[in-house]
């Protein structure tokens, strides 16, 4: 149980990897590239995590500020990373939209070589 | 490469990653362990600058030249999006038909809650500095709150609302005010996005310096980049078509 | 470590292969909303309170909401 957190990050990275590559459909894909960019954030979460901690937040008006909160340098990381990579899945989304019609499908089996 | 090949070449290659990748987990300190240089370093330096939220401290005074960058690369998606969800030359713009069925609670609901979201993204946004909160949280909640007028009413009303020219200008105003606010600091013979502004009470709302401005300027830039986006999709997905549509 | 955090980790790895398994994306997006919800319950087990209020906004409404889009636009043109 001390790296269970770890491991089940492990295993979403893998899975979201695995989606991309057996996708019929450029929308599954990139939906499955966001799985896999979420296992990133369970990872950072799980690896500043201290049991029985507080939140990093000392509210208004202040508390006393105690040494035993959980890490604020990862949640920082994540939450920005969070709202930045809906933007970049909505660039994604966009090429699609573009491909799709361009070629006329969204299928990368058939999207075999890129005509000009 | 057959899609056949191509999974059969990825669980070759996904187990031996994931066995690189056990054994990594295996030695980081356990799930819950008490030891976190990084935390104490930077509640010494957030208590030193009055700020009671560490995190907004950490995203705006400590490390704000990392959300610098982060906030450009949101400015270079949407900018990205909006030239290529460009109509093609194929196609036209047209109204689109009617409303759908809507049921009247959906519609009282959305109305109801629309003005309450906006307004608790809002103070999110301002709390920034104090609750759990800031820019990029705010400036989420009210890009998303000012499309329950699309679930609640009719893609008209939303054109009404919110005009994409003025999401377009705060997006470049909120990322400018950020850098500007650096210049700021670093012409006050501080480093580049150093905090001065007065620092005041630690919990207060105006407390912890350049955090406020900078969160709000963040806030802004996220609602704005919000509704461009789901401008541009809507306009896509709701008004324009392609020829054969139009043939038929 | 506690059973609720177990229980939301759990979870989040059968929601991330649901996601997956759903070949169709109209119906993937309904799927990636409610693996939104269970990260943000997740997060907030893990005591961080900033992450799960962005994951809500983004998680759960924008990128599906564009999802849906992207495929009503594919679908309106084919």
């Amino acid at each position: 149980m001390r790296v269970y957190a770890y491991l089940v990050a492990v295993f979403v990275l893998l899975v979201g990897a695995f989606g991309i590559v057996r996708s019929r459909n450029l929308v599954h894909a990139v939906v499955c590239l966001s799985i896999a960019q979420s296992a990133t954030y369970v990872m950072l979460l799980a690896i500043g995590y201290q049991s029985k901690a507080t939140p990093p937040v000392f509210g208004s008006p202040a508390t006393k500020p105690n040494t035993s909160t959980v890490e604020p340098l990862v949640q920082a990381m994540t939450l920005t990373d969070i709202v930045v990579s809906a933007t970049v899945t909505a660039l994604l989304l966009a090429v699609a939209v573009q491909v799709h019609k361009r070629h006329g499908t969204v299928d990368p089996n058939e999207l075999a070589a890129l005509r000009g | 490469m057959t899609r056949r090949a191509r999974i059969a070449l990825f669980v070759v290659a996904g187990g031996c990653t994931a066995a690189l990748l056990v054994l990594g987990v295996l030695d980081l300190p356990h799930f819950g362990s008490s030891f976190h240089p990084y935390r104490d370093a930077s509640l010494a330096a957030a208590v030193a600058h009055k700020t009671s939220n560490v995190i907004s401290s950490v995203n705006f005074d400590l490390r704000a030249l990392d959300t610098l960058g982060e906030e450009t690369i949101l400015l270079a998606s949407v900018i990205g999006v909006t030239v290529l969800l460009r109509p093609a030359e194929d196609e036209h713009e047209h109204q689109p038909v009617g409303e759908g069925r809507l049921l009247d609670s959906t519609r009282m609901v959305g109305y109801l809650f629309l003005p309450i979201t906006v307004m608790i993204g809002l103070l999110t946004v301002a709390h920034g500095a104090v609750t759990p909160g800031g820019g990029f949280q705010g400036g989420v909640v009210v890009g998303t709150g000012i499309h329950l007028l699309y679930v609640a009413g009719s893609y008209r009303a939303l054109e009404r609302a919110r005009p994409v020219g003025l999401a377009e200008l705060g997006e470049a105003v909120g990322a400018g005010a950020f850098a500007c606010m650096g210049i700021a600091g670093a012409l006050a013979a501080s480093s580049f996005l150093g905090n001065v502004l007065p620092l005041g009470a630690f919990g207060d709302l105006f407390s912890s310096g350049s955090v406020l401005f900078l969160s709000v300027a963040v806030g802004v830039e996220v609602a704005s980049a919000v509704v461009v986006l789901l401008a541009q999709f809507l306009h896509q997905a709701v008004e324009v078509t392609g020829e054969e549509k139009e043939a038929a | 470590m506690s059973a609720f955090i177990a229980i939301a980790l759990t979870l989040v790895a059968v929601g991330a292969v649901a996601v997956v398994m759903t070949d169709d994306p109209a119906r993937q997006a309904v799927t990636l909303s409610v693996y939104g919800l269970l990260l943000a319950v997740l997060f907030m087990a893990l005591t961080a309170p900033d992450v799960a209020l962005s994951q809500i906004g983004v998680g759960t409404a924008i990128v599906p909401l564009m999802v849906m889009l992207t495929i009503r636009k594919m679908r309106n043109r084919s």
